[in-house]
């Protein structure tokens, strides 16, 4: 039998606000001692009162428009009751009815093209605090109880694991892009739950639904959901049933295990959260926000193949990242005027060179000492022959150590290309003399031996010469 | 009756309260006076009025994003039945 895996997904993404969402403790809990950003509120102690963090719902909007959701200025906040030790009230306050973010999209790129993926809400919520279960006890730590946390819904639009980590890939680098978070799934700020049913293909009939948490690494992700689509297709096909619970990912033995039975919604008893006054949003608030967005991956791409031509493959490794991209683009402004500084040079600079010292020396390009200008001040100096290509990779990577101009280490180094037929001469003649050999193989038409000549040039000017100059002027002594 | 002794039941359950006979049937009739009592607002003709999540005159209470002094840990644990000095300490649970 031929099934169709219909998938849904939740993503909680933590904030990366300062304070807490409705105290002032701080929202730092990596590595931090247990309960020492605490306070009455986030402690749940009577009579205390939340308030709500402006930033936080600032970067729900900056998601939400990102996202191309519809943001609702009418918004309320509600109490979802439940009792755990991880939050202390006896309930998480959420979102339920009227969500800050509706009906949005996002599109991913598959084997098959793209592909949008709807995005059916998207709330503000408070993180829970973390258990660390030590023998017939649980220790309770509440410095992540409070963190502003933001869930992302999508329609049943995934089909396969490999959507379902586009997906998840795409909103990484959207709240990068945005700087709402720092999308570190290895240190839990961001948390993905699917929710997976088997479609049978002939009779079009759906599966029942199963809950999927703890996928906290993209390979878990792609993993977890390739592992119960197999599962599910296993148990139909031997004539099973597939039951509505919920299964949490084992990473270490690579499977889902039955977490529990699953409460459905009227076990929250969700209502109005009566502590909180609602949210009535200005326009003007959520235009300016709107206006402020950075150009998202998308719009970059579409620049970078559209406006440069760039082919897409190198447009999308300069989009990926947005200091990266806005790297390209302030060396691209630079190069407004300059006819001999194309795009797609200094495209190529950027993936080629700059990624390799960033990667050799580890470093981040945030912290990069090359100025954009400087890298066009190179291109320059390489266009208008001052130096030749190898020679400029040597500047490059002074300019990457020591952030000093290009021009001066030229100088410095006396890497001035020597372009004039007149001072190559004497040296291409030399060569001639030494290497007799190689010059009859060419004179006796073995073309590609010139390759060897203009080398030993190279070699006697320390990589000086102007490589092309230095073979006409071998071919016009030979020709002789 | 507006509550049944299932509903008793399945709030008495969510509120991992246990439950005897008795207060079974109390709590069935108590919920129940009060449902019935607050059904009266279904009286008013509420054509017009758009549903409210809160009665107050207030809306868009905002604070700024800054951090201030939490509490010390020795005070954040100092209600607590149970805990390790560090964090506070409840019966394992693993759901």
């Amino acid at each position: 039998m031929n099934y169709e895996p219909v998938i849904g997904m939740e993503v909680h993404i933590e904030l990366d606000t300062r304070s807490k969402m409705f105290c002032s403790c701080s929202a730092q809990f990596f590595g931090i001692e247990p309960n020492t950003n605490v306070c009455p509120v986030c402690l749940g102690m009577p009579g205390a009162l939340p308030v709500i963090n402006k930033r936080a719902v600032e970067f729900t909007i900056m998601t939400g428009l990102a996202l191309n959701c519809q943001i609702q200025r009418h918004s309320v906040f509600a109490r979802k009751n439940y009792f755990y030790p991880d939050l202390p009230k006896g309930y998480q306050i959420s979102q339920y009815e009227l969500p800050l973010c509706l009906n949005g999209y996002v599109d991913i790129q598959t084997e098959a093209g793209p592909k949008r993926i709807r995005v059916r809400r998207a709330h503000l919520e408070e993180d829970t605090g973390k258990l660390t279960h030590v023998g017939e006890h649980s220790l309770v730590d509440l410095n992540r109880a409070g963190v502003p946390l933001l869930e992302i819904v999508t329609e049943a639009d995934i089909h396969s694991a490999e959507e379902a980590y586009a997906y998840v890939t795409k909103l990484r680098q959207l709240v990068r892009y945005l700087g709402v978070s720092t999308g570190d799934m290895e240190k839990g700020a961001m948390r993905c739950e699917v929710n997976l049913s088997l479609k049978n293909a002939e009779s079009g009939e759906w599966g029942t639904k199963v809950e999927v948490k703890n996928l906290n690494s993209f390979r878990a992700v792609r993993n977890a959901i390739a592992y119960e689509i197999e599962r599910q297709t296993q148990v139909l096909n031997s004539g099973g049933t597939i039951e509505q619970v919920t299964m949490g990912w084992d990473e270490s033995n690579g499977r889902t295990v039955l977490q529990r039975t699953k409460e459905g919604d009227t076990g929250y008893r969700y209502f109005p959260e009566p502590d909180l006054p609602p949210l009535d949003l200005e326009q003007a608030w959520i235009d300016d926000i709107a206006a402020a967005l950075p150009e998202l991956p998308d719009a970059k791409l579409a620049r970078y193949t559209g406006d440069y031509g760039l082919p897409a493959a190198d447009a999308a490794v300069l989009a990926e990242d947005r200091a990266v991209a806005e790297f390209f683009d302030a060396a691209v402004a630079a190069a407004t005027n300059e006819v001999d500084v194309s795009p797609k040079l200094i495209s190529n600079w950027v993936s080629g060179e700059l990624f390799r010292r960033l990667s050799e020396s580890g470093a981040d390009i945030s912290a990069v000492k090359i100025t954009p200008e400087q890298l066009v001040s190179l291109i320059k100096l390489v266009a208008g022959n001052t130096i030749n290509q190898s020679a400029a990779k040597k500047v490059f990577g002074v300019m990457f150590d020591s952030g000093r101009a290009p021009q001066n280490i030229v100088e410095e180094l006396g890497l001035q290309q020597i372009s004039s037929a007149d001072a190559l001469r004497p040296i291409a003649q030399q060569v001639i003399a030494e290497h007799p050999g190689p010059v009859e193989q060419f004179k006796s038409g073995k073309e590609g031996i010139i390759n060897f000549l203009v080398g030993q040039i190279m070699r006697a000017t320390r990589g000086k010469a102007d490589p092309k100059l230095a073979e006409q002027t071998l071919r016009d002594l030979m020709q002789d | 009756m507006a509550i049944s002794r299932q509903d008793v039941l399945t709030i008495a359950k969510l509120a991992r309260l246990t439950l005897t006979e008795d207060e079974i049937n109390m709590f069935q009739e108590q919920l129940s006076d009060v449902l019935e009592y607050a059904a009266q607002l279904q009286t008013l003709d509420t054509t017009g009025v758009p549903p409210t999540a809160s009665a107050l005159p207030l809306n868009n209470v905002m604070r700024s994003d800054e951090v201030a002094l939490s509490l010390d840990n020795e005070d954040a644990l100092a209600n607590a039945p149970d805990s390790d000095g560090r964090s506070f300490r409840v019966k394992a649970v693993l759901d």
